[in-house]
């Protein structure tokens, strides 16, 4: 079974981290996920980008561009794409396409990544 | 409740960035802007005793502003009875009205109340860097000798600024009702323009003093990005962080090891900041899609032409130049024309960058630039006596010792064959 595994914190405390202590955070992980990697249990790892850089795609008959993060409580995490675009414009143009070809309700949130590290798992 | 109690540093950051919003809070509350520092004051000495006890509460920015509001307004009790009551008591019904007290406490709120605390600072008759001292002060939070530093001045002196400062924004003008639409956008506008100055502060800095003041850009990208999530929509704030972002990238590669300027040409790039490049370009690509031009927007869009080049040689000139055409046609000014004049001059040589600048020299025969990037025009169209004259009149409006000697290399240059 493969697991997602989402981290949730306060992005202004954790934005305020100097380079050093955002090191020393990641470095103390690394022990973690170095060794889920050794054992081949680890799949793609990724950094977002502030929610000041977050676009929404709401799914309707005309898929509604908003600025700014997922912000409803009564819709839940359902799954996650990593699409390679030139920019938000392409982003865009892939979030309106699922969501055209997807008849239920429901948001994309689109978020840049800051880090990317592949990985690798056999799958569930 | 975590069953974790928190560390040290995680509860200092909080309080750090809870401040904004919790002293915009106590201000609506209080209408008093010393009350309301003194009451975050005493909501974060609570804060410190009960956090590492208790563990942190699930919403810090609530649990300041009603601790804050619930131990002033005891003071105030106080002082009026001459009878005092019992503080523990009063804080152990906090966990309890901690969570309809957030719920009450949305974004709407928040919003005008921090966008009021910085507006407060940006108050007419206070001159530019007045405004900037007193945002780092109460917004910010920054102690007085950090200003003090920042600004080259000693400590009892900043202090006495911040004090007349405070006394001139007093409180019989502060704008506390909810603002109209209009309103707003002018108190944006003014605002967005305070944290630009703010961090250029930090961002002309050069030689001893980028360590003191480097921080100001750092306090200037978290106040608008703090703006930003509280007004997501504007392409104007979005184009503002884009624009810091992206010039803030390449401090580490603006200084040699003596504190001398070195060029963009000349940088480094790979002591740019990619991840703050990427953030930047996020932002202006989402500002872009309002259609709604601004000159923040402009600014951004062309600096993050300069952070998408892998050399100076692949900088996209045309673009820039059009950029620039655009941010003449909505700001004119003779500063833009300058720089324009630089993009032109890239594609379609010297002589014609020259033409564009040589009437600007009555209105910019004061700026140390204009005479630097005219020297540098003359000297590609290998006219080395006018351009010698340029750069002698360069180094006479220079500064900062920094931009002296800048020019002086492009004088070294031309001496040699």
């Amino acid at each position: 079974m493969l697991y997602a595994i989402l981290c949730y914190d306060n992005e202004d405390v954790v934005g305020s981290w100097t380079k050093q202590e955002d090191d020393a955070v990641i470095a103390k992980l690394s022990v973690v996920t170095d060794r889920l990697a050794h054992a081949g249990r680890l799949g793609p790892v990724f950094r977002l980008l502030p929610t000041t850089a977050a676009t929404t795609v709401r799914k309707g008959k005309e898929a509604l561009v908003l600025d700014g993060p997922f912000a409803e409580t009564k819709e839940q995490l359902l799954g996650v794409y990593l699409v390679d675009c030139e920019g938000l414009e392409e982003a865009v143009e892939a979030a309106q396409e699922l969501a055209r070809a997807s008849s239920t309700n429901g948001c994309y949130e689109l978020r840049p990544l800051s880090l990317f590290m592949p990985g690798a798992v056999a799958g569930p | 409740m975590n069953a974790e109690p928190p560390d040290p540093a995680w509860i200092d950051r909080t309080l750090v960035c809870a401040r904004p919003q919790v002293v915009g809070a106590l201000l609506r509350y209080f209408r008093d802007l010393e009350r309301a520092e003194e009451a975050f004051q005493e909501a974060c000495l609570r804060a410190l005793g009960h956090w590492p006890r208790q563990g942190p509460p699930r919403d810090p920015v609530a649990w300041l502003i009603m601790v804050g509001r619930n131990v002033t307004l005891d003071h105030v009790r106080r002082q009026a009875r001459q009878q005092p009551l019992p503080d523990e008591a009063l804080l152990s019904e906090l966990d309890d009205a901690e969570t309809p007290l957030a719920d009450r406490l949305d974004n709407a709120d928040y919003r005008d109340d921090v966008l009021r605390l910085l507006f407060i600072c940006c108050h007419p008759d206070l001159p530019a860097t007045q405004q900037i001292a007193l945002a780092l002060r109460i917004v910010c939070g920054l102690s007085v000798n950090q200003i003090a530093r920042a600004f080259l001045v000693s400590d009892s002196a900043m202090e006495q600024r911040i004090t007349r400062a405070k006394g001139r924004i007093g409180a019989g003008d502060a704008p506390f009702e909810t603002p109209g639409a209009v309103e707003r956008a002018e108190r944006l506008e003014s605002v967005a323009a305070m944290l630009y100055l703010l961090f250029n502060e930090g961002y002309s800095a050069s030689g001893e003093q980028v360590r003191d003041r480097a921080p100001l850009c750092d306090e200037a990208i978290r106040l608008t990005r703090l703006l930003l999530r509280l007004f997501p929509a504007e392409p104007e704030i979005m184009g503002l962080l884009s624009l810091m972002l992206l010039q803030h990238a390449r401090q580490k590669a603006r200084f040699d090891a003596d504190g001398s300027i070195i060029l963009l040409e000349a940088q480094d790039r790979g002591l740019w900041n990619r991840t703050m490049i990427s953030e930047g370009r996020a932002l202006i690509d989402k500002a872009v899609r309002h259609r709604r031009r601004g000159p923040y927007q402009f600014q951004a869009a062309i600096a993050a032409l300069h952070a998408s080049a892998a050399s100076p040689a692949e900088t996209d000139w045309p673009q820039i130049d059009l950029l620039y055409r655009g941010l003449e046609q909505i700001q004119p000014s003779p500063v833009v024309t300058l720089n324009r004049a630089v993009a032109l001059s890239k594609v379609a040589g010297p002589a014609a960058a020259l033409d564009l600048i040589d009437p600007l020299a009555d209105r910019l025969d004061g700026y140390f630039h204009y005479h630097g990037v005219r020297g540098a025009f003359l000297t590609q169209l290998d006219r080395r006596g006018e351009a010698r004259i340029a750069f002698d009149r360069a180094i006479a409006r220079a500064r900062t010792p920094a931009e002296a000697a800048q020019i002086r290399q492009y004088l070294d240059q031309l001496a040699s064959p």
